[in-house]
């Protein structure tokens, strides 16, 4: 049998629980339980119908798609930057440092607008790629860089203290016992950093799954082929269908949940088998 | 595997951390670089390793020049003080680390890499904890899996680096003691740098004193010891007390008054420097004469420390049952001694 309460010399231990209990069943469970509720409330056989609805089901597939990637290139991207910011002195690092924040504090629409001002088929970087025939604004590539935008401080944030951490010693140890650079890398730095990849993946997947700001400008929102889940939401409220909104929701809702929880386990277990925190 | 260190000179942003240092390691011997934090022993440590490039000066591995060749390429065994083991490994995957990132040519089939990393953690005795990781093991037991790291490459010098600052004072003790015997057993030439005087007193073949970026005195530990070529190496290593005083014809004097030894020095004013338990009391009047100001019991002897005429202070050693009373007279000379006439 599980121990509830472990005897401790931290005093407040119920106080505390209960408080974070309340605190957290107010911020958090009350909304998501009245939001599943509210889609509940037309019954099993409507639920399905909202939710399998093949405009649904395309821009649920969308918003995860585009989200896994964007995700997956800030991983490799943000690892790297946190490397350089972590390793290297240079001039102009703290500014360089500072900018990494920066999406975290841009209005999403602003960016969104930017975004699309430089890649549609008449911007900067647009106008480059249009002769070749490819389009970035207006298709699933678009929403995915407005992904990437916002999601990368996320991954750079959480790397970089672990990078801090990961002593210059290991990387010298490895040296010194005849590893080359790229040895050194793949096979001593990258496995050490696991958890806090993991960690920066999920945080930078879930921030890419709920954005709606940046994307619905760059996204050109064409049902079928370039609609994210959130706007979809968006426009079923605009219609009164206040439940066919929920249904969206919820389904996002338990998908979300179910990747972080995996993703949570696999950190969990990556942890303990690299020795953090113990 | 004899080591030449020539004439190396290492800045860092145009700060001097080693001036012009030359040093001599013989093949198979265990030498301490001995300082205080600033000397620039580690800084030497690192530039034989290769971890660092030297501005000027060079580094000879027999009669080749390892000065260009890399940390890689240069085949060293290096110990760091805080173990930088991989923690995501277990203990013979550290171990083994050397030997599998060889390229393919010269690298020993799977089988044989952990049979000599399970013959090495068996000569550091952590046979048994194999599957273990770096976090489950205590300090000592860690440091002991560095070194089998290290030793696993079958380096041609082996290089630690206050290998056993960050571990309490009886596993120190300890692992000191079995250092000196793996070091025996395996016979690497051995370089390792401590601030601890007597760690390196009693570890090492020879001793490297150094001080501000330079080499004050190299030798065995008992030439150290006893003749100590700098006041700031008689200072560093041992006990020591020391008094301004002048000469005057082969008369040493305090304050003018003679202290009843004699020299051989021209006339001139020097530092007097001795040890605490070289010194013997005397029943006649001379200048070494103070009261007692404090007195504390060290082991088998009296550690007084003596306030000559209000203005000199210095530490004797007493026999324990010494009736060294608080303000009490005491009257002695120094039995052995080191002037430093003064520049």
């Amino acid at each position: 049998m599980m121990r509830f309460r472990q005897p401790s010399v931290i005093p407040g231990f119920g106080l505390t629980l209960g408080f974070t209990i309340a605190y957290f069943s107010l911020i958090i469970l009350v909304p998501l339980i009245a939001l599943v509720l509210r889609s509940a409330g037309i019954g099993w056989s409507g639920f399905w119908a909202a939710a399998l609805d093949p405009r649904v089901l395309a821009a649920l597939r969308t918003s995860f798609v585009t989200a896994l990637i964007a995700a997956a290139i800030n991983v490799v991207f943000g690892t790297l930057i946190a490397w350089v910011l972590v390793r290297y002195r240079f001039p102009g690092r703290r500014i360089f440092d500072a900018m990494v924040d920066l999406p975290f504090a841009l209005p999403t629409a602003v960016a969104g607008i930017s975004l699309t001002a430089i890649y549609a088929p008449n911007g900067i970087i647009g106008q480059l790629v249009a002769p070749l025939g490819w389009r970035i604004a207006y298709t699933p590539i678009g929403i995915t860089i407005a992904m990437i935008f916002i999601g990368l401080p996320f991954v750079v944030r959480t790397i970089q203290p672990i990078l801090e951490e990961v002593s210059k010693e290991v990387e010298e140890a490895s040296a010194t016992l005849g590893a080359s650079r790229f040895q050194t890398i793949s096979r001593v730095l990258l496995p050490s950093l696991t958890p806090a990849i993991l960690t920066g993946f999920a945080l930078a997947f879930a921030r890419a799954v709920g954005e709606y700001g940046s994307v619905i400008f760059i996204a050109g929102n064409i049902p079928f082929v370039s609609e994210i889940a959130p706007l979809l939401i968006v426009i079923r409220l605009e219609e009164f269908n206040y439940q066919g909104a929920a249904v969206i929701a919820t389904v996002m809702l338990v998908i979300s949940f179910l990747m972080l929880f995996v993703l949570n386990l696999i950190q969990a277990w990556s942890r303990r088998r690299y020795g953090y925190g113990s | 595997m004899e080591v030449r260190v020539q004439n190396v000179r290492k800045e860092f942003d145009r700060f001097p951390a080693l001036h012009d240092v030359s040093l001599d390691i013989a093949s198979g011997e265990l030498i301490a670089l001995l300082g205080p934090s600033g000397s620039g022993k580690t800084t030497l440590l690192r530039l034989i390793a290769g971890l660092e490039r030297p501005t000027a000066g060079k580094i000879f591995f027999g009669n080749e020049d390892a000065s260009e060749k890399t940390v890689q390429e240069r085949n060293i065994g290096f110990v760091f003080q805080h173990y930088a083991l991989f923690r995501h490994m277990t203990i013979l995957e550290n171990v083994s680390f050397g030997l599998e990132v060889r390229p393919r040519a010269t690298r020993p089939p799977k089988a044989e890499i952990r049979r000599r990393a399970r013959e090495l953690l068996d000569l550091v005795q952590l046979s048994g904890l194999e599957k273990r990781y770096p976090s489950q093991l205590s300090g000592g037991q860690r440091q002991r899996v560095a070194l089998a790291r290290a030793l696993a490459i079958e380096p041609r010098v082996l290089l630690l680096d206050e290998p056993f600052g960050a571990l309490d004072a009886q596993v120190r003790r300890e692992l000191r003691k079995w250092l000196r015997e793996i070091h025996d057993r395996t016979g690497h030439t051995t370089v390792f740098v401590t601030h601890d005087q007597e760690e390196a007193l009693e570890l090492a073949d020879r001793l490297c004193v150094m001080s501000q970026g330079k080499i004050e005195q190299v030798g065995t530990p008992d030439t150290v010891y006893d003749t100590p070529q700098s006041p700031f190496v008689f200072g560093f290593i041992g006990e020591s007390s020391a008094l301004p005083v002048t000469i005057e014809n082969g008369d040493i004097r305090l304050e003018g008054r003679s202290i009843g030894v004699s020299t051989s020095e021209p006339n001139g004013s020097a530092q007097l420097y001795f040890r605490p338990h070289d010194i013997e009391l005397i029943e006649s009047d001379a200048a070494l004469s103070g009261h007692v100001v404090t007195s504390r019991r060290v082991g088998g002897t009296r550690r007084v420390e003596l306030d000559i005429g209000g203005a000199h202070r210095v530490e004797i050693d007493l026999p324990f049952d010494h009736p060294a009373a608080e303000r009490s007279q005491i009257v002695f000379r120094p039995r052995r001694w080191t002037l430093f006439p003064d520049r």
